[in-house]
C-alpha cells in the first residue's frame, strides 16, 4: 500500500524532471540544427584550396580563404598576446595583492561591465580612438579590438582560478620566507596553470570567431594581407561579405569558412575542457 | 634543570582588526631545544598565537598585534625585522599537508635555493637529509621525481616537516599537524617531533590532550585569548593550579 503522500511527491518530481530534460532539449535541439546546417552546407565547399589559395573575385571559380585564414590566425595572436600579459597580471594582482583592497572590488565591478559589453561597441570605440587618428582601417587595429574583447575574459579567469588555490598553500610557501612575487611565480600560478591556460583558450575561443568589431578595424581584405598597417582579411568579415552576395562560388567559400571557424572554436573548447577536467582529477 | 630562553612572549596582545582583542596580554618563554604544547577549547587563540610567532598574520591587513615576542633577545614584530628572513628560522607546518604544485625533490630544494647556492651533489645531499630527518626517505628515495601530491596524506605531512626542516630554522611551529592524518601517520609524526626535539625548539598547538602529553616538556593552556596556566606538562596534566585546567583536561567542559 503506496503512502499518498510519498506518490504524490514521486508525480511531482517525475513532472519536474520531464519539464528539465524537455528544456535541455529544447535548447540542444538549435545548437544540433545549427551543426547540422554548417555541415550540410559547408563540408562541400572544403578542399584543399580552401588552404592554398586566395578569396576569387566576383562570379569567378575555384579560389580558397588563405588569406582570410591567415589573417584571423594573425589578428587573434596578437589580440590575445596583447590581452593575455595585461589581464593576467591585472587578475593576478586581483587575486593575490590587492585581495582586500576597495581597488578590487571596482576593477571587477568595471570589468564584468566590459566583458558584457557588446562587441559592436568596442569596434566602435576602437574606430574612434585608432582607425580616425591613423587615417585608415589596419590590422592593427582590428587585434587592438580583439585585445579589448579578450582583456575582461582573461582578467576574470585568472583571479577566479588563482582564488580556487586553496590559502594555506600561499601561507606554507610564505611559512618558508619566500616573498610575495615568489609565492606568485612558482606556487600559485603552478597551482593554477591549467585553470589558467583553459582561460586563455576560451578566450581564444571567444574573440576568434568575433565578427563586428573588425567590421569598423581591420574591415576585411580580398587580398593577401599581412602588413599590420592596411585593412586586413580575415574569416568573419569575409564570411559575412561573401554570404551576402548572390554569387554561388563565394556562398561556398562562406559556409566552407563559417564551418571551419566552428570546428576551430569546437575543439579550442574540448580542448580547454579537458584540460580542465584532467587537473581536477589530481 | 633549565634551558635558556628561546622565544620570549610578552604583554602580547592581538586584534583581528576591530578592538576585541583575539590574545589578551600573553607572557610566556619557550626554552631552547624543548617541546611546548599548547591546548585548550576551539578559538581560544593558540593558533593565533602561532601565527604571530611567524608574523603569518602579516599576510592580512587590519591584523595587528601589541607587545613583543624576542628571539633570542630581538623583537619579532618591530617593523624592521624583516618577515622572510624571520620565517626561515621559524619554520611552521600546517594542519592540512600543502606539497607545492612540483617534484617531491623539488618541494624540498626549492625552500633551500631561496638562501643557499648549492651545487647539484650537495642539494642531493641536503635533499636526502631533510627526507631522513622526516623518515620519508625510505618510501620516497626512488620517486623523487614524482609530484608531491601523488604522496597519502601522512606521507604529504611528513614531506612539509622535511620541507620546513630542510632550511635549518631554529624554531618550528606545528599547528595541528595530525588532525587530518589516520593513528599510523599521527604516531609517525609524533615520533618524529619527538625527534626533532633535541635540535629544535618546537612549538605544537593541538586538540588531541594526549597528543600534548605525550610530545611535550611544557604545555599551555589557554581560554578565550588569556594564557590560563603554563607549566610542565606533567604538572598540567596530574596537578593543575587552576580549575579551569583541570576541567578542560578531564574533559568538563570545551
Amino acid at each position: 500500500m503506496a503512502n499518498p503522500l510519498y506518490s504524490a511527491r514521486r508525480r511531482r518530481s517525475l513532472l519536474a524532471m520531464t519539464l528539465c530534460v524537455a528544456a535541455t532539449g529544447f535548447g540542444l535541439m538549435w545548437l544540433v540544427m545549427i551543426l547540422f546546417t554548417l555541415f550540410w552546407n559547408g563540408i562541400a565547399g572544403i578542399s584543399a584550396e580552401i588552404f592554398t589559395q586566395m578569396t576569387p573575385p566576383p562570379n569567378a571559380q575555384g579560389g580558397g580563404l588563405l588569406n582570410a585564414i591567415v589573417g584571423s590566425a594573425i589578428l587573434t595572436a596578437l589580440g590575445i598576446g596583447v590581452g593575455a600579459p595585461i589581464g593576467i597580471l591585472a587578475g593576478t594582482y586581483m587575486a593575490e595583492y590587492g585581495r582586500h583592497s576597495k581597488l578590487t572590488d571596482v576593477i571587477r565591478f568595471v570589468n564584468d561591465i566590459l566583458l558584457s559589453a557588446p562587441s559592436i561597441i568596442i569596434g566602435l570605440f576602437v574606430y574612434g580612438a585608432v582607425v580616425i587618428p591613423m587615417g585608415s582601417f589596419s590590422g592593427l587595429a582590428g587585434a587592438i579590438a580583439l585585445a579589448v574583447i579578450a582583456l575582461p575574459v582573461i582578467v576574470r579567469t585568472t583571479e577566479d582560478m588563482l582564488l580556487l588555490v586553496p590559502t594555506p598553500l600561499r601561507e606554507a610557501a610564505a611559512a618558508l620566507g619566500m616573498p610575495r612575487s615568489y609565492v606568485v611565480r612558482w606556487i600559485t600560478w603552478r597551482a593554477a596553470r591549467t585553470g589558467l591556460i583553459t582561460g586563455l583558450l576560451l578566450a581564444v575561443a571567444r574573440v576568434s570567431g568575433e565578427t563586428a568589431p573588425l567590421l569598423f578595424t581591420a574591415l576585411s581584405s580580398q587580398f593577401w594581407s599581412v602588413d599590420l598597417l592596411k585593412s586586413m582579411a580575415n574569416l568573419p568579415v569575409t564570411i559575412n561579405n561573401f554570404i551576402n552576395n548572390p554569387d554561388p562560388n563565394w556562398k561556398r567559400l562562406a559556409w566552407a569558412g563559417a564551418l571551419i571557424i566552428t570546428l576551430a572554436v569546437l575543439s579550442l573548447n574540448i580542448i580547454a575542457r579537458s584540460l580542465a577536467a584532467r587537473s581536477n582529477e589530481k | 634543570m633549565t634551558s635558556p630562553i628561546k622565544l620570549d612572549v610578552r604583554h602580547l596582545s592581538f586584534y583581528y582588526g576591530g578592538t576585541k582583542a583575539a590574545l589578551k596580554d600573553i607572557n610566556l618563554s619557550l626554552a631552547t631545544n624543548e617541546v611546548t604544547a599548547f591546548i585548550g577549547p576551539s578559538g581560544c587563540g593558540k593558533s593565533t598565537l602561532l601565527r604571530v610567532f611567524n608574523r603569518m598574520f602579516d599576510l592580512y591587513p587590519n591584523q595587528r598585534a601589541e607587545g613583543e615576542v624576542l628571539l633570542d633577545g630581538q623583537n619579532v614584530l618591530s617593523t624592521d625585522q624583516d618577515v622572510n628572513l624571520l620565517r626561515s628560522r621559524i619554520g611552521m607546518v600546517f594542519q592540512k599537508p600543502t606539497p607545492f604544485p612540483m617534484t617531491i625533490y623539488e618541494n624540498i630544494a626549492f625552500g633551500i635555493r631561496l638562501y643557499e647556492k648549492l651545487s647539484k651533489s650537495d642539494m642531493d645531499e641536503r635533499v636526502e637529509q631533510a627526507l631522513r630527518g622526516a623518515a620519508l626517505w625510505d618510501e620516497v628515495k626512488d620517486k623523487l621525481t614524482a609530484s608531491g601530491l601523488s604522496l597519502s596524506g601522512g606521507q604529504q605531512q611528513r614531506l612539509c616537516i622535511a620541507r620546513t626542516v630542510a632550511i635549518k630554522p631554529e624554531v618550528i611551529l606545528f599547528d595541528e599537524p595530525c588532525s587530518a592524518l589516520d593513528p599510523i601517520s599521527t604516531a609517525k609524526v609524533e615520533e618524529l617531533i619527538d625527534d626533532l626535539s633535541d635540535r629544535y625548539t618546537i612549538a605544537i598547538v593541538t586538540h588531541n590532550m594526549q597528543q600534548a602529553a605525550r610530545v611535550s616538556d611544557k604545555t599551555a593552556f589557554m581560554y578565550l585569548g588569556e594564557l590560563i596556566e603554563f607549566d610542565d606538562t606533567s604538572k598540567i596534566f596530574t596537578s593543575p593550579a587552576q580549575q579551569r585546567t583541570q576541567d578542560y583536561i578531564t574533559g568538563r567542559f570545551g
